[in-house]
């Protein structure tokens, strides 16, 4: 008997997708030509937090480590910016992977202390940590202690000679980030690194026995994601131009914000944090003017998803119309059935 | 002396750190579950206590006979309507929900009461203290620590002589066989709720006498009570409490050192027992 059935990694429409993914990034990547000021400096924005979500969601979706406290290493990342080009001199661009470097030295120790934690513990052990970097953080007068500092001028001005110019560079710095981080993350799950992350996330059991290092795997993956982390929380502060221990690690805007985006958009998937995002983004113009109210929205619909539809919104999607622009399933394809 | 002195404010300061670590204990005990919004849970007392003290003029630890009924009553329905329906093997919908909570809490906290500090007034009880040679104890805080005592004293009763305790361990051993043996695990999470949430009523009803209070400080007193849980060895209620007297013993002698220090001192107490002895000082159960 003949075997109509073939594995393959792509979808059926994979050619539509690829088509509408190059356009959508040809037309991101030329945003500056085409966007007013605003709009830009909001595009820049949603980039910087679909790239914390697009980790966050490697962690939380595919590593298993829900991390409550994440905005330690945007804050450290932010701090490393302004220690490094004001204190060293280092251009604020070099400064960015510098930023990521340090994030991930600093992940490698909290990473031997956090693992000794499981589950929800391991979630308010990275709170924690968070916090000791906020309080030694707020005790270097360097740095402004408490109250924080700001990049001088000549810093910024070194960037690029006129505002329009600085704030495309600003643009394009974080799109590229974003679509490095997503490509990053993407290739890293297609890698036999990613399968056997995702198999320790269904049965750690069961991914130990077939040889795999469990440990090493999750905390490869946090250290990762931790210095990349880093170089967004670096973006976000050169974007900021000003920073101070409670703005640097806040819960809320670090890890509070990107949890919501992940839920809503769909956790455990790439599409998810970039849909969640712009969802995010559109509440937040529509319904800011609530105040705290717009929190109290975002709580609850967050937790009717979690509830209701676990996969979020682009779960719903992907289940209506089959579609899939980031393919890491395989999938079986029934010759006879199909042509 | 002052050091005599610190170390004793410490350890009095440690009993409202177990007590906020009580709840928190209780229910992972049982159920596995970790209360992210448990610190806004506190808060929120503090803050029924504030309104029923106002509108009825009682002195707050009067006003306890109704708050702990009500958060008790809060804490049954909130199990039963929502948190029930998110216990399985999987450990994100109970956190991500909980997280979300916390956040509603928080909001819907600083929408009614606004950002303003409170401060739940006891009258002489905040300023009485009593000479123990030349140092002088409050008797809040000595207060605090006998009400900790006491709290953790009739949970530990509660749990291993009681037929209520009996069905909370049988449910925490083992949900299936609980129910083929007649317990209702939907019903008894909800007590074991119900009771960590009235221990959060009478911790949050101390907090705010002893300070002020304002809808941010949730995620900090969560982080306290989860730190004295770890230090102390999880599953083991009295390490708990040995937890918080650490804790508090910790930041005090770290805010003797320099007050920025205080919070500091105890996070770094934290992460030691963590380097040294990831199950706590007194574990009865592995993390």
């Amino acid at each position: 008997m003949k075997n109509d059935n073939t594995v393959r990694f792509t979808p059926k429409n994979y050619v539509v997708t690829a088509v509408l993914l190059a356009i959508v990034t040809a037309a991101l990547a030329a945003a500056p030509y085409w966007l007013g000021r605003a709009d830009l400096r909001l595009a820049g924005e949603i980039m910087l937090y679909i790239s914390l979500a697009t980790l966050w969601n490697l962690l939380a979706g595919y590593a298993g480590l829900v991390s409550v406290g994440q905005q330690a290493y945007v804050g450290l990342g932010g701090y490393m910016l302004f220690a490094f080009t004001i204190f060293i001199g280092v251009p604020p661009i070099l400064a960015i992977p510098i930023a990521g470097v340090i994030g991930a030295l600093l992940a490698i120790p909290v990473a031997f202390l956090v693992f000794r934690l499981r589950g929800a513990y391991f979630a308010i052990g990275t709170w924690v940590i968070a916090e000791v970097f906020r309080l030694s953080f707020a005790q270097i007068s360097a740095l402004g202690g408490g109250s924080g500092t700001s990049i001088p001028a000549s810093i910024v001005k070194s960037m690029a000679e006129t505002r329009a110019a600085r704030e495309s560079l600003s643009y394009w710095l974080a799109f590229g980030l974003a679509a490095f981080i997503i490509l990053f993350v993407y290739l890293y799950l297609r890698s036999s690194k990613g399968l056997a992350l995702t198999a320790i996330r269904d049965n750690e059991l069961a991914a130990s026995s077939l040889g795999i290092d469990i440990w090493k795997t999750k905390f490869f993956t946090y250290v990762v994601s931790a210095a990349l982390t880093s170089m967004v929380g670096a973006l976000i502060f050169l974007q900021k131009l000003r920073i101070s221990p409670d703005a640097a690690f806040s819960v809320n805007d670090w890890t509070a914000f990107v949890i919501f985006i992940v839920v809503i958009g769909g956790i455990g998937t790439i599409e998810g944090p970039i849909i969640g995002a712009i969802i995010f983004f559109a509440l937040r113009e529509t319904l800011a003017d609530l105040g705290t109210g717009y929190l109290i929205t975002l709580g609850v619909v967050a937790i009717i998803i979690m509830l209701k539809a676990p996969n979020g919104i682009w779960g719903i999607l992907r289940d209506r119309f089959d579609i899939s622009f980031f393919p890491l399933l395989y999938r079986v394809e029934n010759q006879k059935q199909d042509r | 002396m002052d050091w005599v002195n610190a170390i004793i404010q410490g350890t009095l300061l440690g009993g409202l750190y177990a007590l906020f670590a009580a709840g928190l204990s209780l229910i992972f005990g049982v159920m596995r579950l970790v209360n992210i919004a448990h610190g806004d849970l506190i808060v929120f007392s503090a803050y029924v206590c504030l309104t029923i003290t106002t509108s009825l003029g009682i002195h707050p630890l009067v006003a306890l006979v109704l708050v702990v009924p009500i958060m008790a009553a809060i804490g049954y329905g909130l199990q039963r309507g929502l948190l029930n329906k998110t216990l399985g093997t999987d450990i994100l919908p109970p956190l991500l929900i909980t997280f979300g909570l916390s956040v509603i809490i928080q909001n819907t906290l600083l929408q009614v009461y606004t950002a303003d500090p409170q401060k739940l007034s006891a009258g002489d009880l905040e300023i009485a203290s009593i000479k123990v040679g030349s140092l002088a104890v409050g008797m809040l805080p000595l207060l605090t620590f006998a009400i900790a005592v006491a709290v953790i004293a009739s949970l530990q009763y509660m749990f291993y002589k009681t037929a209520l305790g009996r069905a909370l361990r049988a449910v925490s051993d083992n949900q299936e066989i609980a129910q083929l043996m007649g317990l209702d695990k939907r019903h008894i999470f909800g007590i074991a709720m119900a009771l960590a949430l009235a221990v959060t009523a009478v911790a949050g009803v101390l907090l705010g006498i002893r300070t002020s209070f304002d809808p941010s400080v949730g995620g900090g007193r969560l982080i306290f009570g989860f730190e004295a849980v770890i230090i102390g060895g999880l599953g083991n209620i009295w390490g708990t409490l040995a937890g918080g007297v650490i804790l508090g013993v910790a930041q005090t002698i770290g805010a003797k050192i320099d007050p920025g220090w205080q919070i500091l001192a105890g996070h770094i107490a934290f992460l030691v027992v963590l380097a040294v002895r990831p199950n706590g000082l007194f574990p009865r159960m592995s993390a």
